[in-house]
């Protein structure tokens, strides 16, 4: 007993304060959001579009624009920054990569530096308290791992009542992860349908988005948006618990 | 002596394709059922394409610790084959999943049910029953008589975990039977390696199991090092088992955490939770991700350590081996929880070495088998890693394995960083030399992983087998929970900590 207490006491009070304070600090060589310098693209040379892995890089379109990259399918490997002669696109710090809306995770020259992410029905009904199901649906557990991260006490989302429920009948909605396996498909089907509306949908992580680095695989369906609607993407492979959080936070209007 | 028919090759050894013997189905099976009941371990039982449209080779990999070496051995098999899994069980899975995917039948096979629920890739002959796609549709073992009852639970559980089908056969609280039927989490990454390497090669690889990434990158970086004849940089294999070693460190120590949960012990729950997070955190300051996405690469590593990481990596390092330190002992303090960790979930070491355990699993029943230590690779040929091994088999052992082992790794790590050596970090990629065979075995956290790779004429992947420790151990598991309570299957199923994504692939 007494060694519990002495030892409550050398763990301290861990709670970060962010979003009141800032936010925890984030490793050196973190790949945030992309940046596109038009100025610098030679435009053409596509070298970018063929070092993606995915496919998430659509060529300049016009003779100013840059390339556009599909921060829905990105990995964040950095293969298009290295692959640019130019060094038209680098991976900055900027952790805000969700989004309400999924053409808003195109990234360009000249994009904002975050996409809206807030939800009206979620912001006036979920505000206080959300309770979400999550359904792991053929990724990697790493999605899954940097959810459940936002439960210990370091991130303590249970400040915001954001929980995660043992039952669809619980929740307010599903937070989904992978892209969706043919082996999946239906118990992601049946556990949205388990939910009593009005529900949300987040979707989060490359693979959740678009299927990630199976995009195209005949085994999985390229994202949750194949089988359910989906209200907020948060990109990434896997997305940090920091851009989790601003998500979730943004979706329902608290910051 | 049918062992005479087994190829000698060394841990990420890479040699000629033509060089592995190919024999008749009879003196395979008796080469790898000697082997086995001789010591060896079977690390791998796969199925390739042969020559001609349609037909096919089995292959296995054996670890023969005793010898210091692996060996492999080739049969070529028409539509079926007498099972090896009656004479030696440890080959009940692969043959399951060698049926599903090539439809070849292992003849006199006690349990020949789908692995992952995923269409052959082979169209079935007349007279073979095609594989069952259907997830979690099978003939399910079932237990009759009065007040027997069966509990079924997945694929989507309570927790935030992956997806998988278990099965209770129950009289009253005792499970008598539980059985584990996977594939969810099947995703096609084995069949779309093949043809590679392409972009997404080292993707794939690092999301085999996002939770050791490190360890599949530093196997598949081992096998394609072998085949396109490279040999990484001394600094870079020591920044690859650095990050392996953190890697192992973050796992168990989530696990010690969530194994406290599950008996309701909170302090040390809630103190490794967060403690865990910032071992990853610690990868995330060699690489920038906490998983080491983007870390290795064949050649070496992308990434280089100077003396300023260094010094805050020691730094953040130290605390998170006091704070772990007094989390856990904590934990091992504390009378109520060792009642429930006792005794639970027990294992013999007979049985474990029958069934094929790898890993904690393994190690907590006396095994020593250690990849680190029995085939060394890397760094590990230069240093030596204790094998931490407990005797009593039960969720303790496995618990208290995992405290051992993040001592060993916290020591190892520190010694690594403090002494890295000088030089490069990366050599400029090399293609695949053609049709080579290389096998590479790594000691990732869960336990022994094995990659198999083949080339074809032009250098690219003619095969890629993937063995997660996993593979090996969810029957581990299955038998654990024999004679238990059904309530004691969260603390047996924490103290395996099993992959689904890495068993389904």
């Amino acid at each position: 007993m007494f060694g519990i207490v002495k030892t409550r006491l050398q763990q301290k009070h861990r709670t970060m304060s962010y979003p009141d304070g800032p936010p925890p600090e984030l490793p050196p060589r973190f790949a945030g959001r992309p940046v596109v310098e038009a100025g610098r693209c030679a435009n053409g040379c596509a070298y970018c579009v063929s070092a993606c892995p995915t496919g998430a890089i659509a060529p300049a379109s016009g003779s100013k624009s840059g390339p556009c990259i599909d921060t829905g399918l990105c990995l964040f490997c950095r293969a298009c920054e290295e692959s640019c002669p130019q060094k038209a696109i680098h991976f900055g710090r900027e952790y805000r990569l969700a989004a309400a809306r999924r053409d808003d995770l195109l990234v360009q020259a000249g994009s904002p530096d975050f996409a809206p992410a807030r939800n009206d029905l979620a912001s006036k009904l979920l505000k206080r308290s959300l309770k979400l199901r999550q359904v792991s649906a053929g990724g990697c557990n790493a999605c899954e791992a940097d959810s459940n991260v936002l439960g210990t006490l370091a991130w303590d989302m249970g400040r915001f009542g954001i929980q995660f429920v043992a039952s669809p009948r619980h929740a307010d909605g599903l937070l989904v992860t992978g892209p969706v396996t043919e082996n999946m498909r239906l118990a992601v089907r049946k556990t949205y349908d388990a939910v009593p509306g009005p529900k949300i949908v987040i979707a989060v992580g490359a693979c959740a988005i678009s299927g990630g680095p199976y995009v195209g695989h005949a085994q999985q369906h390229n994202g949750a948006a194949s089988v359910v609607p989906v209200d907020l993407f948060i990109p990434g492979c896997p997305p940090n618990p920091l851009t989790i959080l601003d998500g979730l936070l943004r979706f329902l209007g608290r910051v | 002596m049918s062992t005479n028919d087994l190829l000698a090759i060394r841990n990420g050894q890479a040699v000629d394709r033509s060089v592995c013997p190919v024999v008749s189905v009879d003196r395979f099976r008796q080469a790898v059922i000697e082997s086995v009941a001789d010591g060896a371990r079977l690390s791998a039982l796969l199925a390739e394409p042969a020559g001609d449209a349609g037909a096919a080779r089995l292959m296995a990999v054996l670890a023969r610790p005793s010898l210091g070496n692996l060996a492999v051995v080739a049969c070529e098999v028409g539509d079926s084959y007498p099972a090896l899994t009656p004479d030696c069980p440890s080959a009940h899975l692969f043959e399951r999943e060698i049926a599903e995917q090539w439809n070849i039948r292992p003849d006199g096979h006690p349990w020949l049910k789908p692995v992952r629920f995923q269409p052959p890739c082979k169209a079935a002959k007349k007279g073979v029953a095609a594989g069952q796609t259907t997830a979690g549709v099978m003939n399910f073992f079932k237990m009759d008589g009065q007040e027997v009852h069966e509990v079924a639970v997945g694929p989507v559980h309570a927790g935030v975990i992956e997806p998988g089908h278990f099965r209770f056969q129950c009289h009253g609280e005792t499970v008598h039977h539980l059985e584990i039927s996977l594939g969810y989490q099947h995703r096609g990454v084995e069949r779309a390696l093949v043809g590679g390497p392409t972009g997404r090669t080292i993707h794939y690889i690092e999301t085999l199991a996002g939770d050791t990434t490190v360890g599949h990158a530093t196997a598949y970086c081992l096998a394609a090092e072998s085949i396109s004849d490279m040999h990484p940089p001394a600094r870079a294999e020591a920044i690859r088992a650095a990050a392996a070693e953190l890697e192992r460190i973050a796992n168990h120590v989530g696990d010690l955490g969530a194994l406290a949960g599950d008996v309701g012990f909170l302090p040390t729950m809630s103190y490794c939770g967060r403690i865990r997070g910032d071992v990853l955190n610690l990868t995330a300051l060699l690489c920038g991700n906490r998983f080491g996405r983007g870390l290795l690469l064949p050649g070496g590593t992308a990434y280089d350590a100077d003396d300023e990481l260094i010094a805050e990596l020691l730094r953040r390092l130290d605390d998170v081996e006091r704070d772990a330190t007094r989390a856990i002992d904590l934990l091992f303090d504390n009378p109520s929880v060792l009642a429930r960790f006792e005794g639970t979930g027990a294992i013999s070491e007979e049985l474990a070495r029958q069934i094929g355990l790898v890993g904690v699993p393994a190690r907590a029943c006396s095994l020593p088998c250690d990849i680190r230590q029995e085939f060394p690779y890397g760094l590990y040929q230069f240093t030596q890693m204790p094998v931490c091994t407990w005797r009593t088999g039960d969720c303790f052992a496995r618990a208290y394995v995992r405290w051992l082992e993040i001592q060993q790794s916290l020591a190892f790590v520190r010694e690594q960083m403090r002494s890295l050596p000088t030089g490069p970090t990366r050599l400029d990629a090399k293609p695949l030399r053609p049709n080579k065979l290389a096998v590479a075995m790594v000691e990732g956290w869960r336990g022994e992983i094995c990659h198999v790779a083949a080339t074809d004429a032009q250098g690219r992947f003619a095969f890629y087998k993937v063995v997660d420790p996993s593979f090996h151990n969810w029957f581990g598991l299955a038998y654990a929970l024999r004679e238990q309570q059904v309530s004691d299957f969260p603390l047996c199923n924490k103290s395996f900590n099993l992959s689904y994504c890495g068993h389904d692939l």
